[in-house]
């Protein structure tokens, strides 16, 4: 298992997220913008956070170099225990491949192409064979309700079940780490909601889910709660702890997650 | 990603906008057909140039007495009276003297308006000569007999007459055996010769061929010299030896020098060379200008490929975003610019092999089988040339800013 020895004496699990004193900066013009000033912070495997701040807070930034997707200015990283900074960007297109599951507001599929083929793209990059491919795709698509729009363009599907192809797609990797970018944000409240009760359950089989969102009652599905003011970690509240189900999670809402036979 | 992802990925793309494809397509499509049908034009024609050779013979020499046209040849500024005699023939006919010559046929050449039964045919080539003539020159006769050796030595008045003499004189009636009128002697036709075409300006069917003496006896009033000398070579290969052989001969029974020899050689193995370098020029030129609009379509499809990936660019950061490496998306745009190219390429091949089927401008082309290989294989390599810097672009999107694009 991925154990680190404490001073201590006791063992923790090693933190999937580890960052120290990064700064963010952006030259727009002639004028420089901070986008992110020092920040620290740590999060464990299996939390479920919530990042909470107003547009230009940081809160994307943030999350695009959580997903490796930027680079911060100042600072170090570690995901998963590996030192991203040192990353070429081959490496990087590996690790965000392996580790990271991303979910956008915008759901961000590929035009033109049947929900089948979204969800199998990132297995395709990956390497996995055809075959294997497609049991798993159909099975993250079955998990998040759609087992029977397999071959549903995204023009032909409501915003809901876009974002929940785009939630089959972000899982089917198995990835250790889930990225929501405020991903209920076009969404009407019950296919927010829909959508949450799928996160919380990704969460209780023990997956870290960190997402963005800039509304208090669908943040109170996550066990911790950060808000960010000016590129600054000013909130820090933990309302359920990292161990033990999310603290919204409905009985009756299961969903069972692919088998991750490999 | 397998090759075949890639091929999907990349049908995809060329289909997103299907108007634009074609057009892109018919770029290449134009190139590759114009390659095809100028290079079977250019083949064909120089093909033409070569039967149109090879009608005058086979591995012949033709020395013109030039002085026999006109009075008398000008050689720089000395006139001469150069001739071509029987005893030459004699020489040039004998193995020791020259031993790369197959045959040689004197010839005494003249044009006489022929005549029978008030019809007539006007400016007839008539040719003195011996049997020998009609092999090295590609005649057959197709009805009756053959000029002979003793009917050479007899000085008889017989003759063979070439299509269109018997067309004009007698229509469909039989020739053989009736006796026409050439200027004031009347001459036996004993035999009708195959029809060889015309080459250039000259009806080659426009002949009558008859023995020397009697030509000289009755036409030219010549006795020691000839017009011309048909001289067969051996092979294709010694014909030059041959032809240095006759010019050393020629050159000694007239007191000179090869040099100065004041006659018109003409070597029918550096005519088909001389032929078939003008050719050649001509079917690069064509396959140049076949070229450039290969290469004005390659840039359609740059162009076309240039605009994709600025439309696609939020499509590439959300492939980068769940994994692709800037390698899977190169290989996805240059798997589409190739697609696009190969499609445009197969389908010019298409329209070049029925547009070459036609005659063009007077010519039946000949496609050049390595004509299609080389227009498929340019249309490859411009979809991979034009196609790797949109793609190489693409590639290099930064995933956020890729993401951001809106």
């Amino acid at each position: 298992m991925t154990t680190t020895a404490t001073i201590d004496g006791s063992v923790r699990r090693r933190p999937i997220i580890e960052i120290r004193n990064v700064s963010k900066t952006y030259a727009m013009g002639e004028a420089e913008v901070h986008a992110l000033r020092r920040v620290s912070l740590t999060i464990e495997r299996g939390d479920f956070v919530a990042i909470m701040g107003a547009s230009g807070s940081g809160k994307s930034t943030m999350m695009h170099i959580l997903g490796c997707l930027d680079v911060p200015t100042k600072g170090w990283y570690w995901l998963d225990g590996v030192d991203v900074r040192g990353l070429d960007e081959v490496t990087l297109a590996i690790v965000r491949s392996r580790k990271i599951g991303f979910i956008f507001q915008a759901y961000n599929l590929i035009p033109r192409t049947t929900a089948l083929a979204n969800v199998e793209l990132p297995l395709a990059y990956a390497g996995v064979r055809p075959k294997e491919r497609r049991r798993r795709a159909v099975a993250a698509l079955e998990n998040v309700g759609l087992g029977d729009h397999l071959g549903y363009r995204p023009n032909q599907m409501s915003g809901g079940q876009q974002q929940r192809v785009a939630v089959a797609r972000a899982i089917v990797t198995n990835p250790a780490l889930i990225l929501a970018d405020e991903p209920t944000g076009n969404l009407d409240s019950a296919a927010a909601e829909d959508v949450m009760h799928i996160f919380s359950v990704l969460n209780a089989e023990g997956r870290t889910v960190v997402l963005i969102t800039h509304e208090a009652d669908l943040a109170e599905f996550a066990k911790r709660v950060l808000r960010l003011r000016d590129g600054e970690i000013v909130e820090d509240v933990r309302s359920s702890p990292v161990e033990g189900p999310p603290p919204r999670l409905h009985a009756a809402h299961t969903i069972r997650t692919p088998s991750m036979s490999s | 990603m397998s090759w075949w992802d890639n091929v999907v990925i990349a049908l995809q793309g060329a289909t997103s906008n299907k108007l634009r494809s074609m057009l892109t397509m018919l770029g290449v499509l134009i190139g590759v057909a114009a390659v095809i049908i100028l290079v079977a034009v250019g083949t064909g024609s120089s093909a033409q140039v070569q039967a149109n050779i090879n009608r005058l013979g086979t591995n012949t020499i033709t020395v013109l007495n030039l002085g026999r046209f006109g009075g008398r040849a000008t050689v720089g500024t000395q006139t001469s009276a150069a001739t071509i005699t029987l005893a030459d023939v004699r020489e040039i006919e004998d193995p020791a003297e020259a031993p790369d010559v197959e045959s040689v046929s004197p010839v005494e050449s003249t044009s006489a308006t022929a005549t029978y039964s008030g019809a007539s045919d006007s400016d007839a080539t008539v040719t003195g000569s011996t049997p020998s003539y009609l092999t090295a020159s590609d005649y057959t006769v197709e009805a009756g007999s053959s000029i002979t050796a003793s009917e050479v030595t007899n000085r008889d008045r017989v003759c063979l007459v070439g299509q269109t003499v018997v067309t004009d004189l007698f229509g469909t009636a039989n020739p053989i055996g009736q006796t026409i009128q050439l200027g004031s002697s009347s001459f036996q036709v004993v035999g009708v010769l195959a029809t060889k075409g015309s080459s250039g300006a000259t009806d080659e069917d426009n002949v009558i061929i008859a023995p020397y003496t009697a030509v000289q006896d009755e036409l030219t009033g010549e006795s020691g010299s000839f017009t011309e000398l048909l001289v067969q070579g051996k092979s294709a290969s010694t014909l030059d030896l041959a032809e240095s052989e006759v010019e050393s001969i020629l050159a000694a029974a007239n007191n000179t020098t090869v040099a100065d020899l004041p006659f018109l050689i003409v070597n029918q193995a550096s005519l088909v060379s001389t032929a078939e370098s003008t050719s050649s020029t001509f079917t690069v030129l064509l396959a140049a200008v076949a070229g450039v609009s290969l290469l004005v379509g390659g840039i359609g499809v740059m162009n076309i490929m240039l605009v994709s990936v600025t439309e696609r660019t939020r499509e590439i950061g959300i492939r980068k975003a769940i994994g692709a490496r800037k390698s899977v998306i190169l290989a996805q745009f240059l798997y589409e610019s190739v697609l696009l190219s190969l499609l445009g390429g197969m389908a010019g091949v298409v329209v070049g092999l029925v547009g070459s089927r036609f005659r063009i401008d007077g010519v039946t082309p000949v496609i050049a089988p390595y004509s299609i290989v080389l227009a498929l294989g340019v249309s490859v390599a411009v979809g991979v040339f034009f196609g790797f810097y949109p793609a190489n672009r693409a590639a290099s999107l930064r995933p956020i800013d890729a993401l951001r694009y809106e």
